[in-house]
């Protein structure tokens, strides 16, 4: 039964502050779901089918979803009994290290951070429903990568929702970067053609493209998005190099159909969960990568401008099951 | 597809238990099974589903011995009776005060849609209830929000009431209460920051407002697509606060908003409004027995009929169905016809209709519209004269008529072939209306 160990191991290496960030954001989600694995285990002194019921339901009620939770329901009981398990407490162990091993197998190698193309600017566009948090989590990327020193430019692609624009105009005096914004109703698609045409001129290292928030079901909408990324690649050629779809971690299953929608029209290059701290449950994470393989860059875990990180699965599964026990 | 929606999910089980005479224990198991993953798939809270399904249960073996009806129709029955019980009996609108201003408070959690929910309720008061209403900015966070709530406001043409963002919320909301008294409001608005519930600093701050100002409505903004950690979120505001009320927002996506559907089952908060749609007009008193139609795709006659009567103007469609028994429709009959099937194509209420949902999913909506586009190209490039005598249109005009709509003459025929069909059926329509069985429907629908 290593993996506890093994993740702790592994843990203790890395960086004390990104750990505490993590450990502390996930509080809640923590809370909810080892302190329930932990009473179930109290509760059983030996396995049965009733004790699985159980463990689905906490499982369905992290959203991990449905068909996932069977799966992974399935999965360990199979190994249980392949290899005489019977102690509830080795049987949770069991379930993290499935989770992990579904998110591990489910996907390419995870490279978190923005990759930059050699020559000419990065576009990123940022996609996703209303109400998200892409404007605030463009800000926190912009500052992000400005620290890194790379030259930034943000794009006010919504012209739609009142005040989007003042809102992220706000957000880039805050940051001193470049800002480029439109009339409102303005074609959204002309706007990112402007931007990417100064980022050209100003020599920038990355243009974050924000978009006007739209359901996934808006047909219309969504071939919108479709066209601006076309305006934009005939500007620089390969780009939008990254595409990442924000994703609340309050939404419940309606997040794979979501990320399902986006990817189709827009082929999306990673998500970012964005609320993790406090109230979420953060299954959805892995019903996303199992449903359609894409992975998890970053995560919010605060309000603060550097409470944005890269998305770690140790991380995430330490401070998930683990973290703060002792 | 990974997910269906919860009405066609149950829709389809129950098309499975409608061949069958009788309803035994294993194949109501399986819908059971069913059911609860529809449930679950529809993020309505876990607890809340058990429950549910018990009940069911219960409810459909008691009277198994009882009744021979269709299993089906039973069960459709029971389930419906019970997502009722769920949603609530009863809907309940706002309550007014009886002297002063009434004050209405908008909380909830980060991008749920407080600011644009609190512009969609001041015009639905002001244009229904004919209120006089102030709209106060009390977000002071989030950049840019006082932006877009007097950009509403002046949309939506209310009063806008505004400090800063540099001054405490308490303060602003007291401050709009005395200005909405000294100058006779009907109702005021206030919209707060968006905030975690376990954020006490911010949640104190939403109590503080709520002990100063005193309104007689705090109600949730809760989104449709949120899963099972909506209950909780609400139970935290709901121990601080004591909410009077929830607003489903976004309820216009494809999600079925199970999870707040369950706050109203384990908190007892009413929903009293919903989100349907970006525009300003987009917001809905809720009906638990339409919803609960609605999930269980039996349709949702009385939206349907309340929309059609809203959206399509009366006399324009008189005349029409006049000039369709008459039989003297011509080309720009059609015209006219064809701006109302767009209208109603690009509404929402087509999805309401009974049985349509699920055909719905197979209609290219953007072919529909390319298709009446070129038709309405084609009748405009006509001349008035030809368009009540198409029969006068021979090659030359045709020549004239595709290039100025940007078609060709084998278009210009169908269309002129598909004008003829119509014409002619509907020559057979006061037959067909004399019909007993047609009158009989037809009364049906004044009722």
């Amino acid at each position: 039964m290593g993996l506890f160990s093994f993740l702790k191991e592994k843990i203790l290496k890395k960086d004390k502050k990104v750990q505490e960030k993590y450990v502390t954001g996930l509080d809640k989600s923590r809370k909810n779901f080892s302190s329930k694995l932990k009473t179930l285990s109290k509760k059983y002194q030996k396995i049965n089918d009733q004790y699985f019921e159980e463990l689905e339901e906490i499982l369905i009620e992290a959203d991990v979803g449905v068909a996932l939770t069977m799966e992974i329901i399935e999965a360990t009981r199979i190994d249980a009994t392949n290899k005489g398990i019977t102690s509830p407490e080795e049987i949770n162990e069991l379930i993290v290290d499935k989770m992990f091993v579904s998110y591990a197998n489910s996907g390419d190698n995870i490279v978190n951070e923005i990759q930059f193309s050699k020559n000419g600017p990065t576009v990123l566009m940022v996609v996703g429903v209303n109400g998200v948090g892409k404007t605030t989590t463009i800000a926190k990327l912009a500052y992000r990568y400005q620290k890194m020193g790379k030259k930034v430019l943000l794009i006010a692609g919504d012209t739609f929702r009142a005040g989007a624009t003042e809102q992220l105009r706000i957000w880039s005096e805050r940051l001193n970067c470049l800002f480029v914004s439109g009339k409102e109703n303005q074609d959204p698609a002309s706007v990112a053609y402007d931007g990417v045409s100064l980022a050209k001129k100003e020599n920038v290292d990355l243009v974050i493209l924000d978009t006007a928030g739209r359901l996934q079901n808006k047909t219309n909408l969504m071939n919108e998005l479709a066209k601006m990324k076309r305006v934009v690649a005939k500007e620089i050629e390969g780009a939008p190099q990254e595409i990442f779809l924000i994703i609340d971690a309050n939404t419940g299953q309606n997040g794979v159909i979501q990320a399902k929608a986006f990817k189709e029209c827009t082929s999306l290059t990673g998500v970012v969960i964005t609320k993790m701290d406090g109230t979420s449950k953060g299954g959805i994470i892995l019903a996303i990568r199992d449903e359609l393989g894409i992975p998890v860059r970053f995560i919010g875990l605060g309000e603060k401008m550097d409470d944005l990180e890269e998305f770690d699965l140790d991380q995430y599964l330490y401070g998930l099951c683990l973290g703060g026990e002792e | 597809m990974a997910f269906e929606s919860l009405s066609d999910r149950l829709s389809s089980i129950f098309k499975k238990i409608r061949g069958q005479a009788y309803l035994t224990e294993a194949n109501m198991e399986e819908m059971l099974k069913e059911i609860r993953m529809a449930l679950l798939e529809a993020d309505v809270n876990f607890k809340v589903v058990k429950e549910f399904i018990n009940s069911v249960k219960e409810k459909a073996i008691g009277e198994k011995v009882l009744t021979k009806v269709s299993p089906g129709q039973m069960i459709t029955k029971i389930v419906h009776d019970e997502i009722v019980e769920l949603l609530g009996a009863d809907q309940c609108g706002l309550i007014f005060s009886p002297n002063g201003p009434t004050t209405i408070m908008l909380v909830g959690l980060q991008g749920t849609g407080k600011t644009t929910t609190a512009g969609k309720l001041a015009r639905l008061l002001k244009r229904k209830m004919a209120k006089k209403v102030l709209l106060v900015a009390g977000d002071v966070y989030r950049p840019a929000a006082i932006d877009q709530l007097e950009t509403i406001a002046k949309q939506v043409q209310v009063d806008f009431f505004t400090m800063g963002d540099k001054v405490s919320p308490v303060q602003i909301a007291l401050k709009a209460q005395e200005k909405a008294k000294q100058e006779h409001y009907d109702v005021v608005i206030i919209d707060t920051a968006g905030r975690l519930q376990i954020d006490e600093k911010l949640m104190d701050e939403l109590v503080d407002i709520q002990k100063t100002v005193k309104p007689q409505e705090v109600l949730l903004l809760v989104d449709a697509m949120a899963g099972q950690e909506a209950v909780n979120v609400a139970k935290a505001f709901h121990e601080k606060l004591s909410l009077t009320g929830m607003i489903m927002s976004k309820l216009d996506g494809d999600s079925r908003g199970g999870a707040a559907l369950s706050i109203k089952h384990l908190t007892g908060i009413p929903i009293k409004y919903i989100g349907v749609g970006e525009k300003i007009e987009d917001l809905e008193v809720f009906y638990p027995d339409r919803m609960a139609d609605r999930i269980l795709g039996m349709g949702d006659v009385v939206s349907l009929v309340e929309k059609v009567a809203e959206e399509v103007d009366e006399k324009e469609a008189k005349k029409t169905v006049n000039k369709m028994m008459s039989g003297n429709y011509t080309l720009n009959d059609m015209l006219a016809n064809l701006e109302q099937v767009k209208k109603f194509a690009n509404s929402k209420f087509l999805s309401l209709i009974p049985g349509v949902k699920q055909q719905l999913n197979s209609i290219d909506f953007n072919q529909l519209d390319k298709r009446i586009k070129s038709i309405k190209a084609i009748i405009n490039s006509m001349t008035p004269y030809e368009r009540e005598h198409p029969e006068v249109l021979k090659n030359s005009r045709k020549l004239r008529i595709a290039s100025g709509s940007g078609t060709s003459s084998m278009e210009i025929n169908q269309l002129l072939k598909q004008f003829e069909a119509m014409k002619k059926q509907m020559k057979d329509l006061p037959s067909m209306m004399n019909n007993p069985k047609m009158r009989n429907m037809m009364n049906n629908y004044k009722r």
